[in-house]
């Protein structure tokens, strides 16, 4: 199975981000490199507004991620909940 | 191992660009000027398009207009991405604020029912003049010369867009997706669309970049918009308990006044330009302002009933005078 | 009317009436005079509505958010400026990296802007369109960001004093030149394969990740921001190269042998452009993060292939091109460098030599080519060099008449030997570096003839200054064609070592670093 990944700045809001990727996918790999932070995980990954909400402590519309990505890899699939990346293969 | 320069005064080589110390003089240039002027390419250029072989991939022959300089066309709002961006995003917060003071304060309850469907008659169906709008727009960022003329275009095909979003959340919160669905029925169907239907998707054939930037920005929006935003929604229907829909409309009305300088500006350059330029300008401002008067006048009808003819007569009126003080001769 | 029987309506049903309810079928103007673009490529599309649209941004969120992206961006911008922070970065060759940046990218960008723009409004459905607009917009934000990131090195340092002028003309500039009009030139399926899927999904992460985390590594905070910051868009972007193909493919069966013939093609196109990121990466920044094979590696051969295998299900196949990359990987940075180093003369940016430490490190990267091929040549360079002999070439390169690189790529399996093909089209001959640029040619023989080749141009004595007379006795050509190029000899170009840009560089730092 690939891995899909998900690289983000590495910033404040970021590290809310990884925390909770980490709490929503427990077998995810986490790459630290200059100024960056990139999340591999196999298959899939899934980013919860739960989890966000409850890591950050405020509401949280998942779209703001959009300000700190990098780079992904693998099927975008959002809406208000959940943010998902996969591979059909 | 961080240094601290703050205390360190050293002198540049150059204040800019070469390309903009020949435009402007060896000083510092502004954001507007490195991101705009210039950075289209303008020689040697590689292939020609498959699409359109007759032409180079960036060619001043897409419009009869003819300038010795396309880089004249200076915005006088001075948009970049940056500060375009900043500049929709702070309007953006303050509709989203009137969206919710509306909504909050239950405003449109002091509409009564058939004012309410008015509002919805009226502005529904022009959800979708707006993305022909959008489209249009968008064409001539593609087919136009210099990023100074194609630049603004990009923004206002983005801001079509925004609109006809606009008018979407209006139509929600005064009625329900029924409400759309009703208005792209009219759009379709009902014969007081027909005219402004035909005329837009006309605009959407028309090749001439320049041509469609006077019948779409200048003339169509320099009509449509004072005759529905300032006359209907902030006169007629805020004068009849409207006021949450003028507010929810506030953007439009604001973005058209800004869009005004913008349009005034290029009109005003090219006709300067020649005599051949102004010619071409006043023949085509005439054209469409025909054409553009008669598809409203149905809309009008709908809007203003008796006073259709008067209302739309003003509007033009003062379209014509416009018109006049920018050289052209109508 | 009662307020509380409208539905909730979610996130998707939300975006398809703020977008692809926008749309509707003319019927007082023909579709085809109203699209005129979607038909002459052969590709076959049913129905539009069934794109599905991956992020499902409306314009409120678009401007607020990129209105924050902006804002922490130009904050960047400005302090690093006021700070100096260019006297901050590891060593000033870093510097040489930006020249080719500025002197290559924003003009892609700018293009892919406008080309973007075309599709935007010539793509037939409210959802590819609006995605398209999107992209058109954000691809303007690229290119006049960068310039502005830029703009503040060019102050204060030699070559990119007229970036856009040298970006029409200069020899090395018509490879990414040529590569995006060739792209914008195309028709709109095409583009979208070449620049959303082959180079935004396939091949951008090499470009941005690993050598922006570089400049973030060198000191260079002002271009770690802009990148990343471009680079967020990008997600974007790429999220609509692999819908795009999605949704070609499952159109119609009839469409997979035109897209993978456009992958094929266009791959390889986005690898030849590289070569100069991959020179990049493993010479111009004095601290590396990875080395261009690492990057190749990860980039490519793990996650490009992930991709490649998710759509092994419409039946696309891996480009054929990829065993030939696999086994280049190797060189292309090392070929690159010496090219440029032996053309110093004629370049806007300055060349050195690898230092020890570098030539070890290049050697550890590299295994198997490395101290076999290139380094007795750096070190033959370098006894040149001390004997006051410093390497020149003096002529001008055969140019590739498809990607415009000069034939400096050898050989797949036998790395001493140049690679060299011919062809001959209409009583002419034309040359290529590769099978697969021979190929691309083949296949478009018209278009490509109409190349405008930096170096055919300089023989044909269209690449001199104005006002120049190539018939006097004393004309010198190649001073005539650095005018034409706005080349300043002796600030601009040749060695780092003893530049304008290495003096001003030691003598301001060292007043931020002492009481001089």
């Amino acid at each position: 199975m690939s891995d899909v990944f998900i690289a983000l700045q590495t910033n404040e809001e970021s590290r809310y981000i990884v925390e909770a990727l980490l709490q929503d996918n427990p077998n995810a790999v986490v790459d630290e490199q200059p100024a960056m932070v990139k999340i591999n995980v196999p298959g899939s990954l899934v980013l919860k507004r739960e989890t966000m909400e409850e890591v950050t402590g405020r509401a949280y519309d998942l779209q703001e991620m959009q300000i700190h990505l990098i780079t992904l890899s693998g099927h975008v699939d959002e809406d208000e909940d959940e943010f998902r990346l996969a591979w059909n293969d | 191992m961080q240094i601290d320069l703050r205390t360190v005064s050293i002198k540049p080589l150059r204040n800019t660009f070469d390309h903009l110390a020949r435009r402007f003089g060896d000083k510092p240039a502004s954001r507007y000027q490195e991101g705009s002027y210039d950075i289209q390419a303008d020689a040697n250029l590689q292939y020609r398009p498959t699409w359109e072989p007759e032409h180079e991939l960036h060619d001043p022959g897409r419009t009869r207009i003819v300038m010795a300089d396309w880089y004249a066309f200076k915005d006088p709002r001075q948009f970049y991405y940056g500060t375009y961006t900043l500049t929709r995003a702070r309007q953006q917060e303050s509709a989203e604020s009137n969206f919710d003071f509306v909504d909050s304060r239950c405003l449109l309850g002091q509409l009564a029912e058939e004012d309410r469907q008015l509002a919805l008659d009226v502005l529904m169906p022009l959800r979708h003049a707006a993305w022909g709008a959008n489209m249009n727009n968008t064409g001539i960022c593609a087919d136009g010369y210099g990023t100074l003329i194609t630049q603004p275009c990009m923004f206002a095909a983005m801001d079509n867009l925004g609109v006809a979003q606009y008018l979407t959340r209006v139509g929600l919160a005064l009625g329900d997706t029924d409400a759309l669905v009703a208005g792209r029925e009219a759009w379709m169907n009902d014969d007081a669309w027909q005219p402004l239907r035909r005329l837009v998707e006309n605009t959407l054939v028309t090749r001439d970049w320049f041509e469609l930037l006077v019948a779409q920005n200048f003339v169509s929006d320099g009509l449509l918009y004072p005759l529905v935003y300032e006359q209907f929604v902030d006169t007629k229907l805020n004068g009849r308990g409207g006021a949450g829909v003028s507010m929810m409309c506030a953007f439009m009305t604001e973005w058209h006044g800004e869009m005004r300088k913008w349009s005034d500006a290029v009109i005003k350059v090219a006709a300067k330009e020649s005599d051949a330029n102004r010619a071409l300008l006043s023949e085509w401002t005439r054209t469409w302002r025909d054409r553009c008067a008669e598809a409203l006048a149905p809309v009008a009808d709908r809007a203003f009933g008796d006073e259709a003819a008067a209302i739309l007569d003003t509007v033009t009126q003062s379209f014509n005078d416009r018109a006049a003080k920018l050289g052209l001769d109508l | 009317m009662d307020m509380s029987v409208k539905k909730k309506l979610g996130l998707k049903e939300k975006y398809a009436l703020m977008t692809r309810d926008l749309g509707w079928e003319p019927s007082y103007e023909k579709h085809e005079d109203v699209f005129p673009l979607i038909h002459y490529e052969g590709l076959k599309i049913h129905d539009w509505d069934k794109w599905e649209d991956p992020f499902r941004l409306t314009m409120d969120s678009y401007w607020k958010y990129q209105a924050e992206k902006e804002r922490k961006l130009y904050a960047i911008i400005d302090a690093y400026n006021q700070n100096n922070g260019h006297l901050n970065v590891t060593d000033a060759r870093y510097i040489n990296a930006m020249k080719i940046f500025l002197s290559a990218v924003p003009s892609l960008e700018y293009n892919a802007h406008r080309g973007f723009a075309r599709l935007g409004r010539h793509m037939a459905g409210v959802g590819p369109q609006v995605a398209c607009q999107m992209q058109a917009i954000d691809e303007l934000r690229h290119a006049q960001t960068q310039i502005h990131a830029i703009s503040n090195y060019n102050r204060f340092y030699n070559g990119i004093h007229d970036w856009k002028h040298m970006n029409d003309r200069l020899w090395y500039l018509s490879v990414p030149k040529s590569f995006f009009e060739d792209a914008c030139t195309c028709g709109p399926f095409e583009y979208i394969i070449a620049i959303s899927f082959s180079f935004e999904y396939v091949l951008t992460n090499l470009v941005f990740v690993p050598f922006v985390s570089g400049a973030a590594y060198n000191g260079d905070m002002g271009t770690m921001t802009f990148g990343f910051s471009a680079q967020s868009d990008e997600a974007r972007h790429m999220t609509l190269g692999l819908e795009v193909i999605k949704f070609m493919l499952e159109q119609d069966p009839d469409n997979l042998p035109i897209v993978q013939k456009w992958i094929d093609k266009w791959t390889w196109r986005g690898v030849r452009l590289l070569t100069i990121v991959a020179m990049m990466m493993d010479y111009m920044l004095p601290k590396r993060v990875m080395s261009w094979k690492e990057a190749w590696e990860i980039y490519f051969e793990e996650n490009g292939m992930s991709l490649f295998k998710d759509l092994a299900r419409y039946g696309i196949k891996v480009p054929d091109c990829v065993e030939q990359i696999k086994k280049e990987k190797h060189h292309i940075s090392h070929q690159a460098w010496t090219t440029f180093y032996a053309a110093a003369p004629m370049t806007n940016f300055h060349t050195w030599l690898p230092n020890e430490d570098e030539l070890d490190w290049l050697s550890e990267k590299y295994p198997e080519t490395f101290d076999t091929y290139y380094r007795p040549r750096f070190e033959f360079f370098r006894e040149q060099a001390e004997k006051g002999e410093r390497f020149v070439n003096p002529n001008l390169p055969q140019l590739c008449q498809v990607c415009q690189i000069p034939m400096l790529f050898t050989e797949p399996d036998e790395p001493t030997q140049i690679a060299y093909r011919q062809v001959e089209h209409g009583g002419e001959k034309y040359h290529f570096c590769s099978d697969h640029c021979q190929h691309i040619f083949e296949d478009e023989p018209e278009k490509y003839v109409e190349a405008w080749l930096p170096v055919h141009q300089i023989m044909q004595g269209n690449c001199f200054a104005e006002g120049d007379d190539p018939t006097a006795p004393d004309f010198d050509p190649i001073a005539s064609v650095l005018k034409y190029w706005h080349i300043v000899p002796g600030k601009d170009n040749g060695d780092f070592a003893g530049s304008e840009d290495e003096k001003n560089f030691a003598q301001w730092r060292g007043m931020a670093t002492s009481n001089q």
